[in-house]
């Protein structure tokens, strides 16, 4: 069954990487819903965060093809209730149907939207949550001359995991430690260091 | 301009010399035992051809017709020596022509290490000159790719290409060099090899509890199948290999490019896997209680139908990518691991065994296959001679001894069932990409890989044609390699699918040969064409003692099938005899 999964990458911060996982999912025809690059709490590795809705079989074998680049140095997936995340929404509005209409206000309110910048012509609103959230609003707008939308890719954060900073150690020695070679990938694939 | 003699050693350069990123790459080569290059000039490399002008007492350099020529031909040499296969190309088209030899690389994993020039770093994105997108171009067909557009960078980049070329799962990869840091002189501090990067882990250290389910398996077998690749050969694991099976006694077939890992003639070589395997290997792939894969990929040439692969039996994996094990076949056991580790632990923990009765299965399908297919391929009733009857009288003749290139078609099926080999690296053939016109440079390269050996190059009448120019490589080098093409005045492989599953509508199959002999004596290399059969072996035997190059030509049935078969969507067991 298809779901949707979101897919976590440590890589180096190298020109050219972002392609080379791009096409791990375009050569196999397979959409990618959101994208983002991001740095991480260490300096120098990037985290890529990645949304495709696919099998986990599938994500399974694309999480093992991205993270045998060599850039690469560790890729978690995980489904919706492994992580915590949010997206980032903009809406440009005309400010005179704000300022006139109260039902405008209410809504915005309703939905915790934050004006960014107000002018004349228009006011920038700003919400930020799940997909269906930042949505609905986009909906609600519309009726009232919505004249932008944007929303950024995914922010995601592993509820279990402890960051980076003790594995890097790990990949930074010349001779792994057992724990860093453990391939226990096969059956407990979300405590693993594969490489 | 340093001359040869300013050049010190980079092992010997304690001191800060002065070098151009040019003379750094060189250097990197020879620091990295590299003896031959394989390459073409162009503008965007002129500055380490220029370089090159003073190493060439220490580098050998084999100007090839094309760059596509440039990158088999380091192909060959990477497979035939074991050793990582270096190529030159220049920007634009140059670099473009590399593709298809990274394409075949990256799928065949063969250790390459490809430099191209690329215009100066200011023009980038101008659309200069011979100016292409070579990193963007390269990148899913290289393990990994570099644009370097600073000198200093050269030392630590070209060790990091050597040490992922050859480690791990070993693979193409390519560094761009923009002009501007081939002719830009910096203070050369020497060079190091690489062996760590730290988000690159080439191989495990291997769990031995995964080794151990494996042994349990294996012991706990009746009638246990081993089906093997390149990753024997790869991991230079033959010996390892070889006393696994002898002391589990568990019969062992290859894939196209495990060939020649283990003797033909070894007792539990059961011969060929896939579509145009054996009859026994593939029909008791579908009869095995555990199947033992090793280093190999699952191809779907070698599984056929996967829903309908093996399901009856345990699969035990081992593999140094594991991004392979659960790919196509899912393992019941995966060791991930290097064979030449792996198969040491697991030799120590499997029981000293034999299975002759399971084995003689093997054989029964083996005497059916003579019967119906072999025996008449080898022996012809036609007057036509059949491409086995040459591979016949060349083993006669070779006693199994020489490196046998093969290019892609009906040809590579024939010489692979057929041909003989006694040691490991003598089977060079374009395997998962199956690439027409690899086997003329190919041998060019296997040849320079492995001197003191006999190549030959058998090539139908189609792929020659591809990379013909490659004489003139032949030529200019006075190298011996043999040439032998299979000529049936067909793109044989094509006609056959259009005759069983196209209605016999040879749509643009039919393909006219120049005079090969002519064209060979138009490089100034001796050959012969052979349209009867009371000269075949004669032939073959001039050629082969023939000083130097030589290319025969033989004159074969038309339209020969290659058989047995596994339709493609057909399960293995469902192999077809005629």
């Amino acid at each position: 069954m298809k779901q949707e999964f979101t897919i976590t990458v440590y890589a180096e911060n190298h020109i050219g990487l972002l392609v080379r996982v791009a096409t791990i999912f375009s050569r196999r025809k397979i959409n990618i819903e959101s994208l983002g690059t991001s740095p991480s709490e260490i300096e120098g590795i990037h985290r890529l965060t990645i949304v495709i809705e696919e099998t986990e079989e599938v994500v399974r074998k694309l999480a093992r093809q991205i993270e045998k680049q060599v850039e690469v140095l560790k890729v978690y997936y995980n489904n919706g209730e492994e992580i915590v995340w949010q997206e980032l929404a903009l809406y440009k509005v005309p400010t005179d149907v704000i300022a006139e209409k109260v039902k405008v206000e209410r809504l915005l309110r309703e939905y915790g939207a934050r004006a960014v910048v107000i002018r004349k012509d228009y006011t920038i609103f700003e919400t930020s949550g799940h997909r269906e959230e930042t949505d609905k609003l986009v909906n609600v707008l519309a009726p009232y001359g919505l004249i932008e939308f944007v929303r950024s890719a995914r922010v995601a954060i592993i509820k279990n995991s402890k960051g980076f900073h003790e594995k890097l150690k790990e990949f930074e020695e010349t001779e792994p430690g057992q724990e860093v070679v453990e391939n226990e990938f096969l059956n407990k694939q979300d405590e693993v260091f594969t490489m | 301009m340093n001359t040869v003699e300013d050049i010190k050693p980079a092992a010997a350069a304690k001191a800060t010399t002065e070098l151009s990123g040019s003379q750094a790459v060189l250097e990197a080569l020879i620091a990295e035992s590299v003896d031959t290059i394989f390459g073409y000039p162009g503008g965007a490399i002129m500055p380490i051809y220029d370089a090159l002008y003073d190493y060439h007492e220490k580098l050998k350099h084999i100007l090839v017709r094309h760059e596509q020529g440039g990158i088999h031909a380091a192909q060959g040499y990477a497979r035939s020596s074991g050793k990582v296969g270096v190529v030159f190309a220049t920007s634009g088209p140059g670099a473009t022509n590399l593709v298809t030899g990274l394409a075949d690389a990256m799928i065949d994993s063969t250790p390459l290490v490809a430099i191209t020039g690329q215009v100066f770093a200011h023009l980038l994105g101008t659309d200069a000159f011979q100016e292409t997108d070579v990193i963007n171009i390269t990148t899913p067909v290289t393990k990994w790719n570099y644009q370097v557009t600073d000198a200093t960078e050269i030392p630590a980049v070209l060790a990091k290409a050597f040490y992922i070329a050859r480690s791990g799962r070993p693979g193409p990869v390519l560094i761009d060099i923009t002009k501007n840091a081939q002719l830009q002189k910096f203070a050369y501090k020497g060079y190091e090899k690489s062996c760590h990067v730290r988000s690159y882990r080439p191989k495990p250290i291997v769990r031995k509890e995964y080794v151990e389910e494996a042994a349990r398996l294996i012991n706990a077998a009746e009638k246990p199948f081993i089906v093997f690749g390149q990753g024997v050969i790869l991991g230079k694991a033959e010996k390892e290999f070889r006393a696994f099976v002898e002391k589990s006694g568990i019969p062992a077939a290859w894939t196209i490019l495990g060939l020649s890992a283990l003797p033909t003639d070894h007792p539990l070589n059961v011969g060929m896997l896939g579509m145009h395997g054996n009859y026994g290997p593939n029909v008791m792939t579908n009869e095995c209680d555990v199947l033992i894969a090793i280093g190999m990929r699952f191809d779907d040439r070698v599984t056929g139908r996967l829903d309908k692969y093996a399901k009856q039996a345990k699969v035990i994996h081992l593999d140094i990518d594991p991004a392979e094990i659960d790919k196509n076949v899912k393992a019941t056991v995966g060791v991930w691991g290097d064979c030449k580790e792996t198969l040491p632990m697991l030799t120590k923990l499997v029981e000293e065994r034999v299975y002759p009765k399971w084995v003689e299965k093997f054989r029964a399908y083996e005497q059916e296959e003579n019967k119906e297919v072999v025996f008449e391929e080898l022996h012809p009733s036609t007057e036509k001679m059949t491409m086995g009857e040459v591979l016949r009288n060349l083993n006669e003749l070779t006693g199994g001894d020489a490196i046998i290139v093969t290019d892609v078609g009906q040809h590579q099926m024939v010489a692979c069932r057929y041909a003989k080999f006694n040691q490991t690296r003598s089977n060079i053939t374009s395997g998962g990409l199956g690439t027409m016109g690899f086997a003329l440079p190919a041998a060019i390269g296997a040849k320079f890989g492995a001197m003191d050996r006999t190549v030959v190059a058998i090539i139908g009448d189609g792929g020659v044609q591809m990379t013909i120019q490659e004489l003139g490589t032949i030529m200019q080098t006075d190298l011996d390699v043999k040439i032998l093409i299979l000529n049936n005045e067909f793109l044989g492989m094509v006609r056959q699918w259009q005759q069983l599953f196209h209605d016999k509508r040879y749509s643009f199959v039919d393909i006219t040969s120049p005079d090969y002999v002519q064209v060979a004596k138009g490089y100034g290399i001796d050959g012969n064409k052979v349209t009867d059969r009371k000269n075949l072996r004669q032939s073959l035997q001039t050629m082969l003692e023939h000083k130097g190059s030589y290319l025969l030509e033989v004159m074969v049935g038309k339209e020969n099938n290659v058989f047995p078969m596994v339709p493609q969507g057909c399960s293995v067991s469902e192999i077809r005899l005629k």
